[in-house]
């Protein structure tokens, strides 16, 4: 903000302008009044995005945590999270698939306790479907030679997945929200 | 007081249940339910389970997070039980106490002192055995509690008809513990009931009313139950009354400490061998993880039995999955070898088990069976001890004295696998071709049901055949029980004086029956504590009340004493004559009784259980 001058020149038009006009001049309002829109829609689209699992009114520092909680759970039951941080590249196949399946089997038991999965659209891959019209853009993507009037026929090639229902144990109120696994220390 | 639930408990030794049906209704109004009983799978999630896993954790300041053990009716519990328990015990075993029942039956230690976890370090706080089936029993009220009695007194658990079930192995002395544990949870009553007879109930409610097309008079039934870490047998016969069929529990075996756990083990053993032979290193905790995979994939081998060999795989530890991944594979061969021979093999009905180890206690905690093989404890049981029951003429024998059983019906997680049942059945078949008797067919295979639930239903069953709603099984003492009289003989330093045998308790005795000693008074004296030392016999079945042995030595052992002291009401030291009376309550409790010589006074003996040293 500029100098004494400026100011008091802009208190007095400020002023009188409200006094006379219930307004205050534009200059000044351009140049003094925050845009209202910009922080909070920072703040909701941060809270959309990582918040797919839940409703959009939550502070976002939970919905960090609740996505911490699944990689936890998927971790503890299954230890996706060593497999995905491990350097495979320098495994046989077979060593690698062996304890994949182990992986697989817990970490579809934890999908199948805490997070619910459907198919978008239910029908068998590579067979004909017809997009409706008025779809949701969000959970049918189209591709290939997308023209034409809704309702189309296509080739399903991929049902989509989401998620019907989240039951997630509570997390506890103290520290530790923002482990993953805990560091383990055997004692002999 | 009328209750409106009939509640059967079974506190099994590795997973407990509870079902109840209600009390009022006729037989087809009034299914009998499990419940399901919440408890922390995981720090901060408690999920709802058929099986309530009977094991106990004692968390110190670091084992979880504050807060994360909260249940619904307790933010803080001091202890934690069942699944979270068990998990978390595999971790740090230090902490766990696992297979707390076998501990009551188990004389060489004080049941009543504070000595589990057994050898663990100083700073853990150490609870009884009897408190740990207490605090199972006071977790199943609470879970009951808080249901749909929050706030009406007359549906609490404690005002319901409560049967608990106990081993039959299980003599007076752990029956008793078991009443306290009960008592100490705030059951004001409970029934106990022996397990293979409620796995036999468990089977009479399955049929409904056809039970009697299925046996007939003069057929033996054969129960056997090899559950998680034990394995008991019992005999059960049918014969008439008033022209209706009924039946009798006539034979009992001993408590093997022997179970599924035990088979488990040997396999993970097997395949660790395997493992280091090819050059791989395995530590304890990569044994428990074998002992886990084995018992998961042999069900998955037992049943079906195309496949020949299934996957075993150990992630690393740490964060190199992959790298540390060990791979091997469990085979048919290892199942037939080592669970089928090793736990089930043919043997002649006249094999005996190998005679327990009498080592120091002490360094062996629980006195787990000397011989694994299950059909060796098969066929002593069918042969000695059956052998001199009272019922003699009932059961069925072939001419060696074997009891050669027409039915049986099996119990307990280890039988679910056809494999091992099967094997069973052509090792007894075997035996009573050798006595001249047809071998068992399908048709004389009793179906358990839902293997897992059998025994807390069969108890449920019963408290309504206890009212009249359903078929009985009469029972009665389990056992033969003495008091022990000294001979009077000169005191000869260094020697004991021998002691005297006196039936008090014939076994098979009637539960809602009475005995009088006949003959024999005792001198009490007013105001002293009198001691009456106390034996038991599962062996010899056929002594009458007041019937007095000399020699006894190896068929009978003692038990803790009996002990009464006289109130004084101003006639301390005098002396007053009295004679025993016994009785079996309708709670299946026994209980032994001084009365005076005009039967106008009477007192109570109780049990004095003790710790017992090395016999």
């Amino acid at each position: 903000m500029n100098g004494f001058w400026e100011r008091l020149a802009f208190a007095f038009r400020s002023f009188f302008s409200i006094l006379f006009h219930a307004d205050i001049p534009l200059d000044i309002a351009h140049k003094l009044v925050k845009p209202a829109g910009a922080a909070p829609q920072a703040v909701t689209v941060a809270a959309t995005s990582s918040s797919r699992l839940k409703e959009v009114e939550r502070p976002p520092s939970e919905a960090v945590e609740r996505a911490v909680q699944m990689l936890a759970l998927l971790q503890r039951d299954g230890r996706l999270v060593d497999f995905l941080a491990e350097n495979i590249s320098t495994y046989p196949d077979a060593q690698i698939g062996a304890a994949v399946r182990t992986i697989h089997d817990n970490c579809r038991d934890v999908l199948d306790r805490y997070v619910k999965l459907e198919p978008i659209l239910n029908s068998e891959e590579d067979q004909p479907v017809t997009v409706p019209a008025g779809f949701e853009v969000a959970a049918i993507k189209l591709i290939g030679n997308v023209a034409g009037e809704l309702p189309v026929r296509g080739v399903l090639r991929h049902k989509g997945w989401r998620v019907k229902e989240v039951n997630l144990p509570p997390f506890p109120q103290g520290a530790g929200r923002m482990v993953v696994a805990p560091a383990e220390v055997e004692l002999l | 007081m009328a209750a409106k639930y009939i509640v059967g408990i079974d506190l099994g030794t590795t997973n407990s249940a509870l079902a109840h049906c209600n009390a009022s209704a006729t037989g087809e109004e009034s299914p009998i339910k499990i419940r399901s009983i919440p408890q922390l799978v995981n720090p901060n999630e408690v999920a709802e389970l058929t099986l309530l896993p009977s094991f106990l954790y004692i968390p110190g300041e670091f084992d979880f997070p504050k807060g994360s053990l909260a249940l619904p009716w307790e933010p803080e519990p001091k202890f934690v039980i069942g699944e979270l328990a068990r998990k978390r015990g595999a971790e740090s075993p230090n902490r766990l106490i696992a297979s707390a029942k076998s501990w009551l039956s188990y004389a060489g230690v004080d049941r009543t002192a504070p000595i589990l976890p057994w050898q663990a370090s100083e700073e853990v706080p150490k609870v009884s055995p009897v408190e740990v089936s207490s605090r199972f029993l006071q977790y199943l009220r609470t879970v009951w509690d808080s249901g749909e009695a929050v706030g009406k007194r007359e549906l609490a658990l404690a005002e319901q008809d409560v049967l608990l079930t106990v081993p039959a192995s299980f003599d007076e002395e752990a029956r008793e513990l078991t009443r306290r544990a009960a008592e100490q949870a705030g059951y004001p009553h409970v029934t106990l009931l022996e397990e293979p007879l409620a796995a036999f109930y468990a089977w009479l409610e399955s049929q409904g009313d056809t039970w009697r097309r299925r046996i007939k008079v003069g057929d033996l039934v054969l129960v056997c139950d090899v559950g998680g870490g034990t394995t008991d047998l019992s005999l059960i016969v049918v014969s008439e009354e008033n022209g209706d069929l009924s039946l009798k529990r006539v034979a009992v075996g001993d408590h093997i400490l022997l179970g599924g756990d035990n088979m488990d083990l040997a396999l993970a053993r097997v395949l660790q061998q395997r493992l280091e032979a090819l050059g791989n290193r395995i530590d304890t905790w990569q044994l428990h993880g074998l002992w886990h995979e084995c018992r998961i994939e042999k069900e998955k081998l037992f049943e079906s039995r195309k496949m020949q060999k299934r996957p075993i795989t150990l992630l690393g530890k740490g964060t190199k999955l992959i790298g540390g991944t060990i791979k091997t594979e469990l085979l048919r061969e290892d199942l037939d070898q080592v669970l089928v021979e090793g736990f089930f093999p043919h043997v002649t009905s006249g094999e005996l088990p190998a005679r327990q180890r009498r080592v120091g206690f002490q360094e062996l905690g629980l006195p787990y069976a000397a011989d694994p093989a299950i059909t060796k404890h098969l066929a002593r049981f069918l042969s000695e001890q059956v052998r001199n029951s009272p019922e003699a003429a009932e059961i069925r024998r072939g001419p060696s004295g074997l009891a050669c059983p027409t039915h049986i019906l099996f119990n307990g997680g280890v039988m679910k696998a056809a494999v091992l049942r099967d094997r069973v059945v052509e090792v007894l078949n075997s035996w009573l071709r050798k006595e001249g008797f047809d071998a068992l067919g399908a048709e004389h295979i009793l179906e358990a049901p839902d293997l897992e639930h059998a025994v807390a239903r069969g108890a449920a069953y019963y408290g309504k055949a206890r009212r009249g709603r359903g078929v009985r099984i009469r029972s009665g003492a389990s056992r033969t029980y003495y008091i022990g009289i000294e001979s009077a003989m000169p005191a000869v330093p260094g020697m004991e004086a021998p002691l005297k045998a006196l039936c008090v308790v014939p076994f098979g005795m009637e539960e809602g029956t009475e005995a009088t000693i006949p003959g024999r008074e005792f001198g009490l004296v007013v105001g002293e504590p009198a001691e009456f030392r106390f034996l038991s016999s599962s062996v010899r079945k056929q002594d009458q009340v007041g019937s007095l042995l000399e020699d006894w030595r190896t068929d009978i052992e003692e038990l803790s004493p009996l002990e009464v002291t006289l109130k004084p009401d101003g006639q301390r030291g005098a002396i007053v004559p009295v004679r025993l009376e016994t009785r079996v309550t309708e709670l299946g409790t026994l209980e032994v009784w001084c009365v005076s010589r005009d039967g106008t006074q009477r007192w109570k003996l109780e049990l004095n259980i003790r710790e017992k040293t090395a016999r």
